[in-house]
């Protein structure tokens, strides 16, 4: 029923139920935005879900080009930011999630909000990111055409348990994935490799080819060491960061695929973006340039160029476009405040602080950092996690830290052993004191401030204050 | 850095410290507690040298003055067990019986025990070291997770940390337990105990780091560890301010539900 008319086929009861659950998602949406309630990101899709709880699957139905999914630990918002950007720029209108809210109210809230009182849509596409752990409970109502798969680290074990978990439901999502689908996948990457190439449909791999950017061994923050199959150890021939690299079990022969889109002859630029060419082989090569910074967004420019070819569009075309993407939402997101840059980027997880941290670092010592650490829900309950950080790679390297957030000692203590001397450590637990503290010592390049989600929420409230940024409901 | 003098005159002491399967028991950021046992002997001008033994490598009942032991997924557990049974439970038990020190943590605490009974099936042999035994709570029993806060016995200052498992711990006549749960739920979240020692071997659920927030407990590891090849060892006084910060932090916020 994908193109026809949503009413057909349905007695009127359902029709009006549909038309009920957006109009009651929709009053929500505004009462939410009047009662500056966080923009009500997820609030009008639980409405409408209690009213009509296919909403999800009998709005997404109208979208005429279908779904695409985005699943992963790290890169979900920039890839689908980059995704909707790319097919903007080919005429189309992609419904997407905001930035975070991707469990399944999120996805519904989308849908309605886009959706007229008949259940029609504005959109012809929808581009969703889906946290990991949803990734079975939406994909059967979505029935996506393309799925894509980042990666998989360790992130938040309080709420989601064990990677392997995760791994086990991505592999059980497949059953009810049409055989029309493609799924995109990492293939740098053992744990989303062995979790999704048994899936039915196509499989479009993606990964990087170039050792110079390789790692001498494996980091502390690799999950798949051991063959997911045999146990065996993974020969790694070349590692980029975590246990992304060229992986290979010699026991049972399992080994990364040869990449259909592989990302050749990188120039990484720090924090100001980086540069490579994407050989798709028999569909060619395209040079790209981005703002996006580190090797971790290389792998987002990959998924999201080989998703937007499953979609139709050609590979210069796509790459064109990726050129003038502007940071999503905290990620490497820059505003100016009193003349002064200030960039903020995101920390999640052990991985992708790690690359964050090499970001930083590439941009020459800074004289100030400012880590914003909280526990919340959102962020994770359990911050032992920051113990898997190699935060070593600050020390000798910064002037000052200033630590903020529900959990500042913590990071502070994590500072100190990693020998950062203690006197250079400030805990300044109200935000707005302290990013004028880090922006006192800041040099004229700019502060990097290293928050996470609800962190970088809070901080993005005072930059807003200060007139330095939109709301988020605005962006 | 420097922050105290060594002690023992001439001799420079040297910490021998084993991190045990580093690759696969390394779940909740449980370097932590072998990155601050390295740091503060350091501080005191005592030298350290970190051996790490993961699957296949031999150990010895002489190797190290402390033993640590972490937490790992499921899968990892149970490659790591084998290697455990097979390969290092003899010299391990050999250390403790001539006075090492042996931290075990989370799934660490739960293989130095005597088995685990899963939900079905026959009970998984541990190691021994402690007499205890972990039960899982059947399924669809939620998992205990959050903020811990114990009080020792003794009258050392409470220890805080984060706890998440879902194996229910029960200590037998052999062991006894850490500490009294304050707030949290301890070993299975009844008898209101948490952790076991016996001699110089600890396990606990305070999971990952659980020494860069209980300084007082680290360095009475220290002690122990560096205390059979140097007696007389005294551990010079360190600031601890961070420390006492990160503490207070926790404690405050022990018994108040976290905000979603």
């Amino acid at each position: 029923m994908r193109e026809g008319p949503l009413t057909a086929g349905q007695p009127p009861t359902l029709r009006v139920r549909l038309s009920v659950a957006v109009a009651l998602g929709k009053a929500t949406a505004m009462l939410s935005r009047a009662l500056r309630r966080g923009g009500g990101t997820t609030m009008p899709g639980r409405v409408a879900r209690a009213v009509e709880p296919a909403v999800v699957g009998l709005l997404s139905a109208r979208l005429p080009l279908g779904s695409v999914v985005i699943a992963g630990t790290n890169g979900k918002t920039t890839t689908a930011h980059l995704l909707a950007h790319i097919m903007r720029s080919l005429g189309h209108r992609p419904v997407h999630n905001r930035a975070g809210a991707n469990l399944a109210a999120g996805i519904a809230s989308a849908l309605v909000e886009n959706a007229d009182l008949l259940g029609r849509l504005r959109g012809d596409l929808g581009i969703f990111e889906v946290d990991e752990a949803t990734v079975p409970r939406v994909v059967p109502a979505l029935g996506p055409r393309v799925a894509v798969f980042l990666n998989l680290f360790r992130d938040q074990l309080d709420r989601y348990g064990e990677i392997d978990y995760i791994a086990g439901l991505w592999r059980s999502a497949g059953a009810a994935l049409s055989p029309d689908l493609a799924a995109v996948a990492n293939a740098d990457d053992p744990l989303v490799f062995e979790a999704v190439r048994e899936l039915p449909g196509t499989l479009v791999t993606f990964g990087i080819e170039d050792d110079r950017y390789a790692r001498p061994a494996l980091e502390h923050t690799a999950e798949a060491r051991y063959c997911y199959r045999c146990g065996t150890a993974y020969a790694y021939e070349v590692t980029y960061f975590g246990h992304m690299g060229r992986w290979r079990c010699v026991t049972c022969g399992v080994a990364r695929p040869s990449p259909d889109l592989a990302a050749r002859d990188l120039v990484l630029s720090g924090p100001d973006g980086s540069e490579f060419t994407i050989d798709a082989g028999a569909a060619g090569t395209a040079r790209v340039r981005t703002v996006l910074p580190g090797l971790y967004n290389v792998y987002n420019v990959l998924a999201a160029v080989a998703a937007a070819g499953r979609l139709g569009a050609s590979l210069g075309a796509a790459a064109s476009a990726v050129g003038s993407v502007a940071p999503a939402f905290g990620r490497a997101e820059r505003v100016s405040v009193d003349g002064r840059e200030v960039r903020l980027l995101l920390v999640k997880n052990p991985a992708g602080f790690n690359e964050v941290l090499r970001v930083v670092l590439a941009a020459g010592p800074p004289a100030v950092l400012l880590i914003a650490i909280n526990d919340r829900t959102a962020d994770g309950r359990d911050v032992s996690w920051l113990w898997d950080v190699d935060v070593e790679m600050l020390a000798g390297r910064v002037g000052h830290v200033v630590v903020t957030g529900i959990r500042a000692e913590d990071m502070a203590l994590r500072l100190q052993y990693a020998g950062i001397p203690p006197e250079a450590i400030e805990v300044e637990h109200a935000y707005d004191r302290a990013l004028r503290r880090a922006l006192d010592r800041a040099a004229p390049g700019g502060l990097f401030v290293l928050p996470t989600y609800t962190a970088m929420l809070a901080l993005r409230g005072v930059l807003q204050q200060w007139g330095a940024v939109r709301g988020f409901w605005e962006t | 850095m420097g922050r105290g003098e060594g002690v023992l005159g001439d001799v420079t002491p040297t910490l021998r410290i084993c991190h045990l399967y580093p690759d696969l028991l390394n779940l909740y950021g449980d370097r932590g507690n072998v990155i601050v046992l390295v740091n503060r002997a350091r501080w005191r001008g005592i030298e350290v040298a970190v051996t790490e033994a993961t699957l296949g490598t031999p150990i010895t009942a002489n190797d190290a003055d402390l033993y640590f032991i972490g937490g790992g997924e499921d899968r990892q557990q149970r490659v790591a067990v084998a290697d455990l049974l097979q390969r290092k439970r003899g010299p391990l038990a050999d250390a403790a019986a001539a006075g090492a020190v042996v931290l075990a943590v989370c799934g660490g605490y739960q293989l130095v025990g005597r088995f685990y009974r899963p939900a079905e099936g026959e009970d998984l042999p541990g190691i021994g070291l402690l007499d205890l035994w972990t039960e899982h709570a059947g399924p669809g029993t939620p998992r205990l997770i959050g903020n811990l806060v114990i009080q020792p016995e003794g009258g050392e200052p409470p220890m805080v940390g984060f706890e998440n498992h879902g194996g229910r711990t029960y200590l037998g006549p052999g062991a006894k337990p850490l500490g009294r749960v304050v707030s949290g739920f301890g070993n299975n979240g009844r008898d209101g105990w948490e952790g076991a020692v016996a001699g110089h071997v600890y396990g606990t659920y305070l999971h990952g780091p659980l020494l860069p927030k209980n300084p007082v407990f680290a360095d009475r590891l220290l002690r122990e560890a560096l205390g059979r090849r140097y007696p007389g060892l005294e551990l010079a006084p360190l600031p601890d301010a961070l420390e006492a910060r990160a503490r207070e932090a926790v404690l405050a916020r022990a018994g108040r539900s976290v905000p979603a």
